[in-house]
């Protein structure tokens, strides 16, 4: 047993979590909650002792052969700078989000089946993330998304339900584009590993196979992340969903289906040329923009976060397109920054609704005085996504926009700040609208959310606080090693092959 | 209720149905054990062994299939089903690796060979074979009201 076996375990834990609460849940009270608990806080934990591994490993890389298949004949695992940097941030969320979700999931019945799917949902992308092999992404992604479409539609209402039917037939279509793209890469290389994929096109002259190739990657990943010409489908489903997977889909989902491995194909396979960067700048760009200007005038609370992650979005999307360490670094950031006080933001809109029984802005008010830590922990959100200084928002707005100008791309730095300003604008009046105010008669009776519920909102406000610590010498490899990793560009297979010969 | 002319189709499709549906469900479970021999595998033999039952509800109305197969069971298989291929994968680790093929290979062509491959099968042979049978009670618990 090397220290390799824990790469594995990410897979392992929720899939047995899964089923075993679809099959005990049902009949020993309580086990459903038990079993989450444990599972999501052992993950959390050895994603952090993953990292911590991960640092005294030869090269920062570990590789796990299932079966003992050395590759590219068999599958591996692949555990580097980035796959750790997201385990944690999906593990961190997902954790959180469960804690929140054992007092709120009481308003819906069939606990033991929503704490299934969301396991299977925390596989899916655990799975996605430290997977070697295109098809095993393809696979995963397909485990991530399926769960997410059933916990779309958990309150099984009208609007749930054709929210969850339009995510689906967008996600399939997604997938579609993800699939023929892996098919036509798989018949011009034919091989399936990705590190062995990315020696194989290094070596052999192409003409159309790539661009082709890398059009359907553009168009099914920009679906799964919603990016603006793609985002139709984002702000039904966002909403529909119960709160606590409101917060894993903007908070993690998007980003691990999306942009993940939209990184990993783009960068560490085909390898990113200019033309690629370009585009992901613009539609970076244009998802900032278009995603806030829509967001400005939504009254349905969810709603209006649901249109600022397309916004956010495209901040990750525009700093990872510039491609320079500085960027990518900024990108990167923001990603993280933006899963932690974006799935703050749904929690708050849930404990609002848990409270109160609207979303409507236009109903609510006042509620900061019945409600203190809710009211606090959204004031600390708010002015995170705003970028507000002490918070950790700004230091990754800042480092984007910086980026763009080290570049000289001004515009996209003018694009950046009045995004951020119409952000601010947008989160102002949510403050004054939902937790300002004079409260209404009908809600002075209104009682603070349960325990739980304010331990999950309370500790990720406290990380986004204090989440621009990341950015001090001593705890920047977290986030140095994983832009280490999408800098390598193709030298991906090289490390991973030499890693895995041994 | 397997009697009743009011429920089902035709005299000529439920006698049909009762001399074949056995065979279908055999040919299922034939094509699930020979997985690691021929073409097929606990896929392709659990859509079988599913069918059969779906042909049970389809001929005789769908009370006579639940009689067989409960809802309750099905989920329940299916779950266990997964279990057992988690368990044949987690096996692998007494010798050290995730998904390692730990037992006797024994020789090509023969039934009883291939190690933990045909536990394998059996394992999604009864998750896909309740699993797609649960799908198609979903989609059959509605109604006409009357």
């Amino acid at each position: 047993m090397n220290s390799a076996t824990i790469i594995p375990l990410f897979v392992i834990i929720p899939l047995a979590a899964a089923f075993l609460i679809s099959l005990v849940g049902k009949f020993i009270k309580r086990s459903s909650e038990t079993i989450i608990f444990i599972s999501s806080l052992a993950l959390l934990s050895f994603s952090l002792y993953a990292r911590f591994l991960l640092n005294s490993s030869a090269g920062k890389i570990m590789i796990y052969k299932i079966g003992g298949w050395t590759p590219p004949f068999g599958i591996c695992m692949v555990l580097d700078g980035l796959s750790c940097f997201m385990l944690i941030t999906v593990n961190l969320i997902a954790f959180f989000v469960a804690v929140y979700s054992l007092p709120y999931m009481e308003q819906y019945t069939d606990k033991p089946k929503f704490f299934t799917l969301f396991s299977l949902m925390v596989c899916g992308m655990n799975g996605l993330i430290i997977t070697g092999d295109l098809f095993n992404l393809f696979v995963f992604l397909e485990i991530a998304s399926i769960a997410s479409y059933a916990l779309v539609a958990f309150g099984t209402e009208a609007e749930e339900l054709e929210a969850s039917f339009k995510y689906a037939i967008m996600g399939s279509v997604a997938s579609t584009f993800i699939f023929i793209g892996i098919a036509f890469l798989y018949s011009f290389t034919s091989t399936l590993n990705m590190a062995d994929m990315a020696r194989v096109l290094s070596n052999k002259q192409n003409e159309w196979v790539i661009p082709f190739v890398g059009v359907l990657f553009l168009m099914g990943f920009g679906l799964k992340s919603a990016l603006v010409p793609f985002h139709a489908w984002l702000p039904d489903a966002h909403p529909s969903a119960p709160a606590s997977i409101s917060a894993m889909l903007s908070g993690v989902l998007i980003k691990t289906l999306g942009i993940y491995s939209l990184i990993r194909i783009f960068f560490n396979i085909i390898g990113a040329t200019q033309g690629y960067l370009t585009v992901l700048m613009f539609l970076g760009a244009i998802s900032m923009i278009v995603g806030v200007v829509l967001a400005l005038s939504q009254w349905d609370l969810k709603r209006l976060l649901a249109y600022h992650s397309i916004s956010q979005i495209g901040y990750v999307i525009l700093g990872i397109g510039l491609g320079t360490p500085l960027g990518i670094l900024g990108g990167l950031f923001h990603l993280f920054n933006h899963s932690v006080f974006k799935s703050l933001l749904f929690l708050n809109s849930g404990a609002v609704d848990y409270a109160t029984g609207t979303r409507d802005l236009k109903e609510t008010g006042g509620l900061g005085k019945l409600m203190p830590v809710t009211a606090k922990t959204n004031l600390v959100a708010s002015m995170s996504i705003a970028g507000i200084p002490p918070f950790n928002g700004f230091f990754s707005k800042a480092i984007i926009i910086i980026a763009c100008l080290q570049k000289g791309n001004f515009g996209y730095a003018i694009c950046a700040v009045i995004g951020s300003i119409l952000t601010l604008a947008s989160f102002m009046k949510v403050q004054k609208f939902a937790f300002l105010g004079e409260i209404k008669d009908k809600f002075k009776n209104i009682k603070e959310a349960p325990f739980a519920m304010l331990f999950s909102m309370v500790c990720l406000a406290i990380i986004c606080i204090f989440g621009g610590l990341l950015l001090i010498p001593s705890l920047r490899f977290f986030l140095d090693d994983a832009v280490a990793v999408i800098l390598k560009g193709t030298g991906y297979a090289g490390v991973v092959l030499e890693a895995a010969a041994k | 209720m397997i009697n009743n002319p009011e429920t089902g189709m035709t005299l000529i499709v439920k006698t049909i149905t009762r001399l074949t549906v056995g065979l279908i469900l055999l040919f299922g479970i034939y094509i699930i054990l020979h997985g690691h021999l021929s073409p097929g595998g606990g896929f392709a033999g659990g859509v079988i062994v599913a069918l059969s039952f779906v042909h049970l509800m389809l001929a005789f109305g769908k009370d006579v299939a639940v009689s067989r197969v409960s809802k309750n069971l099905a989920s329940n298989l299916e779950s266990i089903g997964a279990m057992m291929f988690l368990l044949v994968a987690l096996l692998g680790f007494l010798r050290g690796s995730f998904f390692l093929n730990i037992l006797a290979k024994g020789s090509p062509f023969n039934l009883f060979s291939a190690g933990t491959i045909p536990l394998s099968n059996i394992a999604i042979g009864i998750k896909v074979g309740v699993g797609l049978f649960a799908i198609f009670l979903a989609l059959v618990v509605l109604e006409r009201s009357k």
